[in-house]
């Protein structure tokens, strides 16, 4: 029986009707995509202009389409940092009445990079580290609220830079599932999964001659788990010591804090006769410098990015004599008076190479190098100028690097 | 190669009192393909993730061979979780693409060398071994995908509904593939799924689960002939069994005009918490078409005739009334359905006469709904 199109959306663009659903994805004139495919993957994936917008459309099957939208949505709600789905299409058929399989969209991430993107044989050394860090943060975030990933990898992960490190975005949630809490079992699946599909990647890329000579595939993938352990450990451990030491529940809280996230509730308990505590986060929320910035100025940045955002906020606190201030009037100061006359001050044509607070780090590195040049500090606008004629000018455009292969990557600059 | 055991092993999720596995003991033999199958919630996949490790297990234990895996981590478990990943790396050979696991494990190359061109041989990939991925077809992508699992040479591949993401003509094509692969390599293998046919042309053996609770294990067959109980019966065959309510008495089964009679023995079975009533059900197919006033036969108005070529099916009510909506499809449907001579179909508001051929009525408990004996 013919079906009719169908369109599942939490807010859905008329313009979604316009698109051609009656074609395979595979055959989609190159007049509705936004670049051109690439590359292999086990689902057709395209990435398609709509409404000014660029969103990506995945055909797999249907329950799977609907799965994946479901988890997706879950995962956004729970503010764990994934692409945003769009919606299902479902009931396509082709002019002569075959079935054509479902699509999932989801948006395009801007200023997301996929890893093949930052690989080539002239990058950073530490380039692989930063990215596999950025993963483990992740996967210890996804694990924290209960998600297990079932292909953890680089390529099913998108990075943003985050002010000179990266932060990791989960792409692809096909094989996941949402549990209450993981089981040790599967938490250490995922890892292990993690470990060989990294290593796999990173042995991809040197049989493609994009890493740097010696690099030994095996050993930095193994990176994973220890980053991993780390964090969760820290994250999640218990802790004990005399009841003398209490400063050391503050110490942990701060040191919780510095790691970028909010204890929620911690536990603490004592031996029969009180001689030593114990204590345990139970409730850890990551993101404690992005919300802290979010609430003093309303900007959205990464971890870092808000963290460095907050140190010069403190810095032009300091500077400007404002120490008894209260901290929400101090950074609608900074706010409207450096901030966003700087990153408003990056040419039109420009804007698109990196997110605003990036530039903003960015221009604070360079004026820190600068001075270490000068012997003297430089005034923000001379640093600024001079960042966007020698830097970013020579950067490339990262908003959306869409469809990237390695055979093209060569053409990419060097950071 | 070994089998697998699960003894009364139980899964109980935090927070919940009932069991999402609740004592499942069950054995998959050396070199078996064994397929879970069920309703979404039935604990198939909760079972087969207790296997892979994933699980806790609560309470009882997980065999591989000899071995207790209960409290093994799941990577030390010697499995395979097949179609987990299948993403190929560009760059990489077909060989290096199926082997590149072993390298990590720190297997001799020569061994490696070895065992991809074993599994290659296998897989029909001899000639591509040292081509690069972009050059297969997508069916030849899936087989080093699977080359993969192959030369590990784990003790037990574990699939959890892998086809679920193929479309409708990959689905049955990949089965195939699948099914016989296993056979060449005799593997033990658990395959969960919820698609009853997936489980009938794939397995040795089916096991059936509903509510965490094991139902049936058996042969496709024993599972089609002698379902052990209601819920068994109208999950297992394609289209479904019908089943109705039938009241006892003078040896038959009576509902309405239709009397079917019933043998000594499954009278006898028949207890007083049944309160002189029986489920009794029947196969589409084994219903034979008859004539008005015939011992056993009943009337069908028909609204709806599904033709196959090779089958028809008629879609349809009992004629008498006030009993129609007692008998239905186990499917859920509201209706009956009986398989017709595809030559001579009735039309749409026909009513026809079927009678259930003798020995192919299935009797169940109306209070436990437990299989008869016949």
């Amino acid at each position: 029986m013919p079906q009719s199109l169908q369109i599942t959306a939490a807010a859905p663009d008329p313009a979604l009707l316009d698109l051609p659903w009656h074609v395979p994805l595979e055959e989609w004139p190159e007049s509705h995509l936004a670049a051109l495919p690439r590359g292999i993957s086990r689902h057709v994936v395209r990435f398609v202009k709509l409404s000014g917008r660029v969103i990506a459309v995945k055909e797999i099957g249907e329950s799977v389409a609907y799965r994946e939208y479901a988890l997706l949505r879950d995962l956004n709600r729970l503010d764990v940092p994934s692409v945003e789905p769009v919606g299902v299409i479902t009931g396509r058929t082709s002019p002569d009445g075959e079935q054509l399989n479902s699509v999932l969209i989801t948006k395009h991430l801007k200023f997301s990079l996929p890893y093949r993107a930052l690989f080539s044989r002239y990058l950073a050394p530490d380039m692989a580290t930063r990215l596999i860090d950025a993963l483990a943060v992740l996967l210890v975030r996804l694990h924290l609220t209960g998600f297990y990933w079932g292909d953890v990898s680089l390529s099913n992960t998108l990075f943003r830079r985050d002010a000179g490190e990266f932060a990791a975005y989960l792409v692809d949630a096909e094989t996941g599932d949402l549990h209450d809490t993981l089981t040790k079992g599967q938490r250490e699946y995922d890892l292990e999964i993690a470990r060989v599909n990294i290593i796999g990647e990173l042995m991809d890329l040197a049989a493609g001659d994009l890493l740097v000579d010696d690099m030994d595939t095996v050993a930095v993938g193994e990176m994973i788990v220890q980053r991993y352990e780390e964090l969760w450990n820290e994250l999640t451990g218990a802790e004990e010591f005399g009841a003398t030491e209490r400063w050391r529940v503050a110490d942990r809280i701060r040191r919780l804090n510095e790691l970028g996230y909010d204890v929620g509730e911690l536990q603490m308990t004592t031996d029969v006769d009180g001689t030593t505590v114990q204590i345990q986060p139970k409730v850890v929320d990551a993101g404690h410098h992005h919300r802290r910035l979010m609430r003093l100025t309303g900007l959205d940045a990464g971890e870092n990015q808000a963290r460095r955002l907050l140190n010069d906020m403190d810095t032009y606190q300091a500077d400007t004599d404002q120490q008894g201030e209260d901290e929400e009037f101090v950074a609608h100061e900074w706010l409207a008076d450096v901030f966003e006359p700087t990153v408003r001050a990056v040419p039109r044509d420009l804007r698109g190479k990196l997110e605003p607070a990036e530039v903003y780090h960015e221009v604070l590195e360079h004026r820190w190098f600068m001075a270490q040049n000068a012997g003297h500090d430089i005034p923000l606008r001379d640093a600024l100028t001079s960042y966007v004629e020698n830097v970013l000018r020579h950067r490339p455009d990262e908003e959306a690097i869409l469809g990237l292969d390695t055979a093209t990557l060569a053409a990419i600059e060097p950071d | 190669m070994a089998s697998v055991t699960f003894d009364q092993a139980t899964r109980v999720y935090p927070g919940q009192e009932r069991p999402a596995v609740d004592s499942l003991s069950l054995e998959v033999g050396d070199g078996e393909f064994m397929v879970f199958v069920g309703p979404s919630g039935c604990g198939k996949s909760t079972s087969l993730r207790m296997l892979a490790g994933l699980e806790d297990v609560n309470s009882g234990r997980i065999l591989i061979g000899d071995r207790d895996v209960t409290d093994v981590q799941p990577k030390d478990r010697d499995i395979a979780m097949v179609f987990q990943n299948y993403a190929l790396y560009p760059h990489m050979s077909v060989a290096d693409n199926m082997g590149f696991a072993l390298k990590i494990a720190g297997t001799p190359k020569a061994q490696i060398r070895e065992r991809v061109e074993e599994a290659a041989k296998i897989l029909d990939l001899t000639e591509y071994l040292d081509r690069k991925p972009k050059a297969l077809s997508g069916g030849q992508r899936q087989r080093v995908a699977m080359g993969r699992a192959i030369v590990r040479q784990p003790q037990v591949f574990l699939m959890d509904e892998p086809l679920s993401n193929l479309d409708a003509k990959l689905r049955v094509q990949t089965r195939t593939q699948i099914a016989s692969l296993q056979r060449r390599l005799g593997v033990t293998t658990v395959y969960v799924t919820h698609d009853q046919t997936e489980a009938l042309t794939m397995g040795d053996r089916i096991a059936v689960l509903k509510d965490g609770l094991l139902q049936q294990v058996g042969t496709p067959r024993e599972m089609y002939d002698t379902p052990a109980n209601v819920f068994v019966a109208g999950f297992i065959g394609s289209p479904a069994m019908n089943l109705g309510t039938f009241s006892v008495a003078d040896g038959k089964a009576n509902l309405g005009d239709t009397h079917i009679p019933l043998t000594r023995t499954t009278i006898d079975a028949i207890t007083e918490a049944d309160k002189g009533e029986i489920t009794l059900g029947f196969r589409p197919e084994s219903l034979d078409v008859s004539s008005e006033g015939e011992e056993g036969a009943f009337g069908i108005n028909v609204n709806l005739v599904e033709e196959l070529g090779s089958d028809a099916f008629v879609y349809g009510q009992l004629s008498a009334r006030e009993v129609a909506e007692h008998v239905t499809s186990g499917a859920g449907e509201a209706q009956l359905i009986a398989r017709v001579d595809p030559r001579r179909p009735p039309m749409k508001g026909d009513k026809i006469w079927v009678k259930v051929r003798p020995g192919e009525a299935h009797v169940f408990s109306s209070a436990t709904g437990e299989r008869l004996p016949a």
